[in-house]
């Protein structure tokens, strides 16, 4: 009986949009002018929620934030493939998915205020409220990929999580579970290097994070992360995927955590600068700008108009936020089960 | 009226309600085709399709999480956990997100999710196969938890733990579950969740029991004048007929087959010393296990409390 070879793997790279601004033509998603804006729009939004989120916490206005500077074309270029009707699954470093698909901003600098009432998503939305256990929202998605599947809705659930997730055993058997079901769901890892201060190699000894969909029978496929348009191609290719009755697909996105864990973090002790210098020129901003420049679709009046848009509409949904009237207490005991028990009834009136 | 056994109940109004709602849907390891390792589910595939009862991969932990997935979605899974010894590997699951996402998402999502599994000891199985660790679940807020004591209560609690909003862990004791058979009232009638029963009137002393331990109790109180409460849920449990019963007899042993510390039993004890204690007159005492894990089969009988202990208990309490 001789030795053979049963399996063999190869594991896709995708990357259209270069750090000059330059894309590979053949690739290049069917996207107009106008959607070219609203990917560029979003990602500016995005940056500017964050650099206030930062500096709001510092003032003592928001409560502890996790920044996604770097992440943004990842972020929006996933959230920007989605239907209407599609369910998403957001880990905590999510926030340019939830600007992308409209979310209230208001609502979400409500949440890191430290407020349920940011999670309240509005009815005409399906994300679900960000998960802060990491990982363990894998498997929420796979359900209600189950439950479409079982309603034959022609939609997809989508989840986010970062390269530590890849290590949690809801990773594994929600992957195993999508795969044996082939189920309408896309898995979209923001592989930021770092999960807080513990590098990708002490997460993983695989050469890529994207071959661990291989192993549960489904591709997975690795893109540059910093690239809106690779990351808005190969969701595109997922979410049609999926919606054909072709099941799962896992999408590695590899980017970079610019910033600190969260605002409770210093990623100086444990990080070099010149690793940081290196992905700025990589910045996933300046190559689009870079780009839509080439195209005549940039101009420094545009930028400007853009920034001052997206200030305007943070400096209102932060006006808003600060405006909502404090939350009552016995919200939590209405909120725990449909109906309270005699006990939790008691409690409340007690407080 | 008809004669069944436990696993007959359960199986019926689980039939009975997928037939009434096609939101129910079964999900498990081994619930398909078998028909569950006890044969719970037996003949609900063939009728019902394997897109309603779902033979998972061997994945407590994905199994309950997308069962909250499913339940966010609109339908009424109803989860298979093997035994109560494999629901720790989907502990994280319940705990962290199953009696959350109401609160969480101020109601926007719910979990209206059924979880059964079979508990308890005296069955003489492997390790984890006889857990009785209610505790755990009834210490975390957002989750019911019930236990019936035979099959008519199974059918009633099953049947309002199906239609409950929010996630409910259906306890069923093993060593019952082919035990003895009961009249069981056709067609549909559930026993509210939070409500405990009184199943014999009694002036002197309360015994407070549930699941398997409710038939144990049973076989001693004869010879007292004992009132004996099936406590049926178990969190939130019914304070009010608790104290009820307590104001009236003075007396109250409390039985589990759970260790002693930290059990259920020290939940409602203190409850009665804060609430009626002016109405006592012998201490609270608890027949328990001992603070050990749950032996292998030939120390279980050194493990679970007996009729013995239970006497023995109601004899000290009534030397007052």
């Amino acid at each position: 009986m001789p030795e053979e070879v049963r399996a063999t793997f190869a594991v896709r790279h995708l990357s259209i949009l270069d750090e000059n601004g330059n894309v590979d033509e053949p690739l290049m998603p069917p996207l107009s002018d106008a959607e070219i804006r609203r990917m560029y729009e979003a990602m500016v939004l995005a940056r500017t929620f964050d650099d206030r989120a930062l500096a709001l916490q510092r003032e003592g206005r928001l409560g502890t934030y996790p920044p996604i500077r770097g992440q943004e074309a990842a972020q929006v270029g996933s959230a920007f493939a989605l239907a209407p009707s599609d369910w998403v699954f957001p880990s905590f470093r999510e926030t340019g998915v939830h600007l992308t698909l409209g979310y209230p901003i208001d609502r979400l600098f409500l949440y890191w205020a430290g407020d349920e009432r940011g999670q309240i998503t509005p009815d005409h939305l399906n994300i679900f409220p960000v998960c802060v256990s990491v990982g363990t929202h894998i498997p929420h998605a796979v359900g209600v990929a189950m439950a479409m599947k079982y309603r034959q809705d022609p939609a997809v659930a989508v989840a986010w999580f970062g390269d530590g997730a890849t290590s949690k055993g809801d990773f594994h058997e929600g992957f195993n579970m999508a795969g044996v079901f082939r189920l309408p769901v896309v898995f979209i890892c923001q592989n930021n290097q770092w999960a807080i201060s513990v590098p990708l190699q002490r997460q993983t000894a695989a050469t890529t994070l994207a071959q661990k969909a291989i192993a549960y029978g489904f591709e997975g496929v690795q893109v540059d992360g910093n690239d809106v348009f690779a990351v808005y191609k190969a969701t595109t290719d997922a979410l049609d995927r999926a919606r054909r009755g072709d099941g799962p697909t896992f999408i590695e996105c590899v980017t970079y955590r610019m910033a600190d864990h969260t605002t409770a973090d210093d990623a100086a002790r444990y990080r070099a600068p010149e690793e940081v210098d290196a992905w700025l020129k990589r910045d996933p901003l300046i190559r689009l700008e870079r780009f839509m420049d080439g195209k005549g679709l940039w101009s420094t009046a545009y930028g400007d108009e853009v920034t001052e848009r997206a200030v305007a509409a943070i400096d209102e949904a932060i006006r808003q936020m600060e405006a909502a009237p404090p939350p009552d207490p016995t919200e939590m005991f209405a909120q725990t089960l449909a109906t309270p028990s005699p006990r939790q009834a008691r409690q409340a009136q007690e407080l | 009226m008809a004669l069944l056994t436990m696993v007959q109940a359960i199986n019926q109004v689980l039939g009975e309600e997928m037939a009434r709602d096609d939101r129910v849907v079964i999900l498990g390891e081994d619930v398909g085709t078998d028909g569950g390792v006890f044969r719970i589910t037996e003949g609900l595939l063939p009728r019902f399709g394997p897109e309603r009862v779902i033979d998972t991969p061997l994945s407590e932990s994905a199994i309950v999480g997308a069962a909250i997935g499913m339940a966010a979605y609109g339908l009424r899974p109803v989860v298979e956990i093997q035994f109560m010894g494999f629901m720790y590997a989907a502990f994280d699951q319940l705990v962290t997100h199953a009696s959350r996402l109401r609160s969480r998402s101020r109601s926007r999502y719910t979990c209206p999710l059924v979880v059964r599994t079979p508990y308890g000891g005296g069955i003489k199985a492997p390790e984890l196969h006889e857990e009785s660790t209610e505790a755990l679940f009834c210490h975390q807020p957002g989750i019911k938890v019930v236990a019936p004591s035979g099959p008519h209560t199974a059918k009633g609690l099953l049947l309002a733990a199906l239609r409950d909003p929010d996630p409910v862990i259906f306890l069923e004791p093993t060593r019952l579950y082919r035990l003895h058979r009961e009249e069981v009232t056709e067609g549909e009638y559930t026993i509210p969740i939070g409500r405990a029963e009184v199943v014999r009137e009694g002036s002197e002393v309360t015994v407070i029991a549930w699941g398997s331990m409710l038939e144990r109790v049973l076989k001693v109180v004869g010879q007292y004048r004992a009132e004996v409460i099936d406590l049926l849920t178990l969190n939130p449990f019914d304070v009010e007929t608790v104290l009820a019963s307590i104001r009236k007899t003075g007396r109250v042993v409390i039985v589990h087959e759970a260790v002693r510390t930290c059990g259920l039993g020290a939940e409602i004890a203190a409850t009665i010393a804060e609430e009626a204690i002016l109405y006592l007159r012998a201490p609270i005492l608890r027949v328990a296990a001992p603070d050990v894990t749950m032996p292998l089969p030939r120390l279980e009988e050194y493990y679970l409390p007996t009729t013995e202990q239970v006497a023995a208990a109601l004899d000290e309490v009534m030397r007052y």
